[in-house]
């Protein structure tokens, strides 16, 4: 704004002006003094609008973003007054960065209005910067003050992390309590899952008939847990395979599952004494390409008729079209997955199937071991705290909704956030 | 030492991409991708072993002329025709070194265009097929059960498509939560999404106990022995 020229106390006239000599002579005051008076209020008023619309962000800081490896500084700023949803007229913010507190400032970036931080990811650690936030307005732009400086360095704990941190150590904590508890004697009790119950009955019928049992251990590699959990299963089936004397065939659409499954596979006969039965031929690779190995593995089913297939591992849109192939041949399946959008596929299309958790709980179930018995029983603490997380943080909600205190959304709004992935 | 040596690289490596998930300072940051690198180093070479395995394979079948051998010869032309024209960049039109192997009008980019994709297509649309009959079998109302689950596949089914709306766009809107679109919808959004959760969170601790299980050792099943 400009800066307006003094004026004699009490007289608001606009020809009340100084001269170099005094006071220029004319009528100052009465009724005539209104008019002036009310184009003065309003020219004030309007320069006050614009004053506000033109400040610019305020309390702005820029510090080292936590919890990463650095390279990174965070400026946080507080929105202007002009920044409103309805009749805004801040357009962004720009951000600007020099090494020096005097500049040269260069622009590294811009923010939407409503936004009140910016994270500047193109910086060397141990260096120091000065940043200046410019409000963009319809009025024009308003630099904040220079601000540093802000130097980034990697920290050694992601604490963002903590709840996560604390969810692994009571699992393991639950884990190994109750692996040994159930190896002092301690009974578990672990409920009957019929897709596992299945299997010697699939194995005994294919035997039966002289047919090959069919294992299709997933479509994903060796570094998806449900491959290794689908592996682990196919390990005790091969043993039971191996005691019946049947045949098990395991075509992979990966070469290091194929070798994976060859290595447990061969040990498994080996353990039941039966290393002659063992053909590494039964166990081959097919394609990567997902539709490719399934029309390989429909090709195998259609002409050799397996009488039993197994389904464990990560599937995508081919469960239903190996499922129901092999349903036309009149196979028992029984289907096991960790992907929620194709186990409506398989509980529609096979005769069992393992849900979810249930995969990962076949190998323990299947081994009958007590050490791996209490990793069950350490996984169904942890889903019982997640239930109880639910009830409670519900409970809270519904609570503070009706209460309208606010510790108790505070409080819900923490068991919220402990199972969130990543804190705020 | 067969199994010490595996069993210690997993316990070691696992433990230490855990750790790592904590630890945001060098060298800890870039250990995850550096692992997933050396997984991608070692899965190219064992396609080796698995373009290997397939020519051995249906070498073998087309050589004793077992049944179906004529397939086989089938899929090692066609292995060998799309690894030479891959390898060679036949037809690519910047020649040898100046383009990428899947180059627009290359020989490789013909293959893949007019014979593999469409393949692959034909069998993504049998899908289409195979729902139609798995969904026949499932909604067959059997028992109580079976009768709820047809009924709420009817309302979804009917919500999804622009039938559901017309047969009752009559009613008033005191009545709108009678429409089909909106029960599917509150059938989508709030009984199937809570389901789907609650199987989320198991798998998520299945996944975390099976991952302990392996780098502690106790499960070892994936080496062929427990």
């Amino acid at each position: 704004m400009r800066r307006q020229p003094a004026r004699s106390p009490g007289c608001l006239d606009r020809h009340c002006l100084p001269s170099p000599t005094g006071y220029r002579s004319g009528r100052c005051g009465g009724p005539a003094a209104l008019l002036p008076l009310l184009v003065l209020t309003i020219w004030a008023l309007a320069g006050a609008g614009l004053a506000r619309a033109q400040a610019g962000a305020s309390d702005v800081s820029a510090g080292d973003t936590p919890s990463d490896r650095g390279e990174s500084i965070t400026v946080s700023w507080e929105p202007a007054p002009g920044d409103r949803l309805v009749d805004g007229t801040v357009t962004g913010y720009r951000i600007l960065r020099s090494r020096s507190p005097e500049g040269p400032f260069e622009a590294i970036g811009q923010a939407s209005p409503g936004a009140a931080r910016y994270d500047d990811a193109d910086v060397e650690n141990g260096i120091d910067y000065f940043y200046r936030v410019e409000t963009l307005s319809l009025e024009g732009a308003v630099r904040s003050p220079v601000i540093g400086p802000a130097v980034a360095q990697a920290q050694w704990i992601n604490t963002n992390q903590w709840n996560v941190f604390v969810v692994l150590v009571l699992l393991l904590g639950f884990n190994i309590y109750y692996i040994e508890s159930i190896r002092a004697g301690q009974k578990p009790f672990i409920r009957k899952i019929a897709g596992l119950e299945a299997v010697n009955e699939a194995v005994g019928r294919a035997t039966e008939m002289g047919r090959p049992i069919l294992f299709v251990p997933g479509i994903q590699d060796m570094n998806d847990i449900q491959t290794v959990a689908g592996i682990t299963i196919l390990g005790h089936i091969a043993r039971t395979v191996a005691e019946y004397d049947s045949q098990l065939v395991v075509p992979t659409s990966r070469a290091l599952v194929m070798t994976t499954a060859r290595e447990t596979v061969r040990e498994a006969y080996l353990s039941v004494g039966r290393p002659d039965s063992y053909d590494e031929n039964n166990i081959y690779y097919v394609t990567d390409e997902q539709f490719g190995y399934v029309a390989g593995v429909n090709g195998y089913m259609v002409r050799n008729k397996p009488a039993t297939c197994f389904y464990m591992g990560a599937f995508f849109a081919e469960s239903l079209i190996l499922a129901e192939t092999s349903n036309s041949i009149g196979a028992i399946q029984v289907a096991g997955t960790a992907m929620p959008a194709q186990l409506p596929f398989f509980v529609a299309a096979c005769d069992y199937t393992l849900i979810g958790e249930e995969l990962f709980a076949a190998s323990a179930y299947l081994s009958g071991e007590p050490k791996q018995l209490g990793s069950i029983k350490g996984q169904d603490v942890g889903k019982f705290l997640g239930m109880v997380s639910i009830v409670l943080g519900v409970a809270l909600l519904t609570l503070a909704s009706v209460v309208g205190w606010e510790p108790l959304v505070q409080a819900a709004e923490f068991v919220r956030e402990f199972w969130s992935t990543e804190l705020a | 030492m067969k199994r010490t040596i595996p069993l210690a690289i997993t316990a070691i490596v696992g433990a230490v991409l855990v750790i790592a998930y904590f630890i945001p300072h060098p060298p800890f940051d870039g250990l995850r991708e550096d692992f997933s690198i050396f997984f991608d180093i070692m899965a190219t070479f064992a396609f080796i072993l698995g373009g290997g395995n397939l020519i051995k394979m249906h070498g073998n079948r087309i050589s004793r002329r077992e049944e179906g051998w004529f397939f086989s010869l089938v899929t090692i032309v066609g292995f060998l025709l799309v690894l030479l024209v891959g390898l060679t960049k036949f037809g690519n039109p910047d020649g040898f070194r100046g383009s990428s192997v899947t180059a627009s009008g290359s020989y490789f980019d013909h293959v893949y265009e007019y014979i593999f994709r469409p393949c692959g297509a034909t069998m993504f649309a049998l899908l289409a097929f195979y729902v139609a009959s798995a969904s026949f079998r499932a909604f067959r109302a059997r028992n109580a059960e079976a009768s709820i689950l047809l009924l709420v596949a009817f309302i979804i089914l009917l919500g999804r498509t622009f039938v559901g709306a017309l047969l009752t766009s009559w009613l008033p809107d005191s009545l709108r939560f009678l429409t089909i679109p909106y029960l599917a919808e509150k059938i989508m959004v709030v009984l199937n999404f809570a389901g789907n959760r609650a199987i989320m969170i198991g798998i998520a601790l299945g996944i975390v106990s099976t991952s302990l299980k392996v780098i502690i050792g106790i499960d070892r099943s994936y080496l062929g022995s427990d």
